[in-house]
């Protein structure tokens, strides 16, 4: 007898115990269940839940492997102690050296959102008496590349209980959310410990450390731990950055939203295995082109003066505002959450552009958020649903105007 | 009398204001990020109800229907008005803290609807119970609320450091802990309301609408 049948029959035996649901979560993972429908509708299809999730986790797992060697790169960068790596395959970035801090730092992340969030997802399931819903598995792989590296692990720990219960067990679960609960993770830390969220020290790891070390007395150089966002968005000057390293994403911070380039490819990946909407994420860069190129606009007709508090980032190309900040991570992985987005095609296009509209304007007129891509998302997300109303209505309207020209 | 404790005791839980009515939701947001200010808010309410629903109480034959409401308007404008000059006299730095929320006791919907449901139709000893368990039952949320948000929030109990001090690195703070900012943001108070009301429903299911 197989181990399948071991398992199917340790589950007949223990039918109505109370912590089944989690028993079954851990079975479908190895197995697809000996379980038939018995409804009269059948649909025979592999892409599940379960595979659909999957699909995401591997588009992701680039940015993940990418963001460790970042996150060694970049704390020893500034230390000093290596050369820059002057591009994609620098010598000085794919070192093991890079790979051993970004798993020391990085993996403890993973750990604390799968291991804390799957623990609410199956301590609710428990209450309820449903299945345990896979929703956690993108989630989880999510958070830790939305957060800076040096976050306090107890942290990110509060804050992925309070985005899974509030953002979505109350709501019902997986399915039923009305925001996106990795980014009410986000927005919780952002709002809760923003010392630990913001700042021109938290996106190196070490550079925090080495702060309080230089207050509690110790001669060291301080070092810089700043996003080129929070840079431009300061008004300094940007000498010595090359535009290459930021779409390939050897740059300060969050996790595993550097590398552009990793996050296109994860794209096509996604809209070639149909999981991800190609038409969010293309309106989401139309949106934030537009509004790049107003505030553009605006700087070349000189009303707005280099004095300016928001010239830094006014005056900044319009397409350089896709490779500075996080939009593209947020565009691909996040607005393309199906529960949470719009569900109409042309819902989509209105949804997508106006989160690429908004991002941009947070990022520009309020300093105090320098990336407002997560923001912009949440509101939309709030939106979304009216969004869908008003094209089913307009169809709606549309359809019974032509059978009421066909009757006259 | 059975009947009598009951006034006082159902808006304590299975009507209370704000978690069953959700009434009076503004002032339980914007004044309770420290306990104090919350536990000074709850007496000026239990004040004012507890009074108006008995002034407008003997009232109730000899006011006109049709001009009612600006009647209890009056009313309640006094009250708020002596409270809120008894404030600034005895307790000023609280009286700022609590700025126009005092005043805007005027707008809060348990006043009014305390007035209008109950007081314009029940004699003063009843009315007077009811005002009391009303405002009771609005200043235990108020309460709850401004205790986990300051704990939360600042780390601290009416302005005692009960977790330690954060600048000095004692206590909680030594080993890491930080103090949770969204805990004194306004929506953070609507999450614990939320969260007050979620458990209220757990316990007794009959509360749950569809």
């Amino acid at each position: 007898m197989g181990l399948k049948n071991k398992l199917h029959n340790f589950k007949e035996k223990n039918k109505d115990k109370k912590w089944l649901p989690g028993f079954n979560a851990l079975f479908t993972f190895l197995y697809t269940p000996n379980e038939t429908t018995h409804g009269g509708t059948h649909i025979k299809a592999a892409d599940d839940l379960k595979r659909t999730m999957n699909t995401v986790i591997l588009a992701l797992v680039p940015c993940l492997i990418f963001g460790m060697f970042n996150a060694g790169y970049q704390h020893y960068l500034a230390l000093g102690e290596i050369e820059s790596a002057n591009g994609f395959l620098g010598a000085s970035f794919w070192t093991l050296d890079n790979l051993w801090i970004g798993a020391l730092t990085v993996l403890p992340l993973v750990a604390v959102s799968y291991g804390v969030g799957l623990a609410v997802e199956f301590i609710f399931a428990v209450i309820k008496g449903h299945e345990v819903e896979e929703g956690y598995l993108v989630t989880g792989m999510l958070v830790p590349l939305i957060v800076p590296v040096d976050i306090p692990l107890w942290m990110l720990a509060v804050a992925v209980i309070f985005g899974v219960v509030i953002g979505k067990e109350v709501f019902g679960g997986t399915g039923m959310n009305i925001l996106n609960p990795a980014l009410t993770i986000r927005a919780f830390l952002f709002f809760a410990y923003p010392t630990w969220m913001s700042g021109d020290k938290v996106w190196v790891h070490g550079a925090v450390e080495r702060d309080q070390a230089i207050a509690a007395g110790q001669n060291l150089d301080a070092i810089s731990g700043e996003t080129l966002l929070g840079a431009y968005a300061q008004n300094s000057s940007l000498a010595g950055i090359d535009y290459w390293d930021m779409f390939w994403g050897i740059i300060p911070g969050s996790v595993g939203e550097t590398s552009k380039f990793l996050i296109i490819i994860g794209a096509l990946f996604l809209i070639f295995t149909k999981i991800g909407s190609w038409r969010i994420m293309l309106s989401t860069v139309i949106g934030a082109l537009v509004m790049g190129l107003i505030f553009n606009g605006v700087v070349d007709a000189g009303w707005i003066g280099d004095t300016s508090k928001f010239y830094g980032l006014m005056s900044v190309p319009f397409w350089q505002h896709l490779i500075i900040g996080s939009i593209l991570f947020g565009a691909v992985y996040m607005a393309t959450d199906p529960v949470t987005a719009a569900q109409t095609n042309k819902g989509k296009w209105i949804y997508g552009f106006l989160i690429g509209f908004i991002s941009i304007m947070i990022r520009v007129f309020n300093p105090a958020y320098p990336e407002g891509v997560f923001l912009a998302i949440l509101l939309m997300n709030v939106f979304a649903p009216t969004i869908d109303h008003y094209v089913v209505q307009a169809n709606v309207k549309k359809r019974m105007k032509r059978i009421k020209v066909k009757t006259a | 009398m059975a009947k009598d404790s009951r006034l006082i005791l159902d808006p304590l839980t299975d009507n209370n204001p704000i978690t069953i009515q959700v009434l009076g939701i503004c002032s339980a947001l914007a004044i309770t990020a420290e306990l104090e200010a919350s536990i000074v808010m709850s007496i000026s309410v239990l004040f004012v109800l507890g009074v108006g629903n008995v002034v407008v109480s003997l009232m109730r034959n000899i006011i006109p229907s049709k001009i009612r409401i600006i009647v209890q308007l009056i009313v309640v404008a006094t009250l708020v008005i002596i409270v809120d000059l008894v404030l600034k006299a005895f307790a000023y730095e609280l009286s700022k803290t609590l700025s126009v929320f005092v005043g805007l006791i005027i707008t809060n919907c348990i006043i009014m609807g305390r007035f209008e449901a109950f007081a314009l139709g029940n004699g003063p000893w009843k009315s007077f119970l009811d005002g009391i368990g009303n405002a009771l039952g609005y200043g235990v949320i108020l309460i709850i609320v401004g205790f986990f948000r300051e704990l939360l929030g600042s780390g601290t109990l009416l302005g005692f450091p009960v977790l330690g001090d954060p600048i000095e690195k004692t206590g909680l703070y030594a080993i890491g802990y930080e103090n949770n900012g969204f805990m004194l943001l306004s929506p953070m108070a609507l999450i614990v309301v939320g969260i007050i009301i979620w458990i209220q429903r757990t316990k007794n299911k009959a509360l749950i609408e569809d």
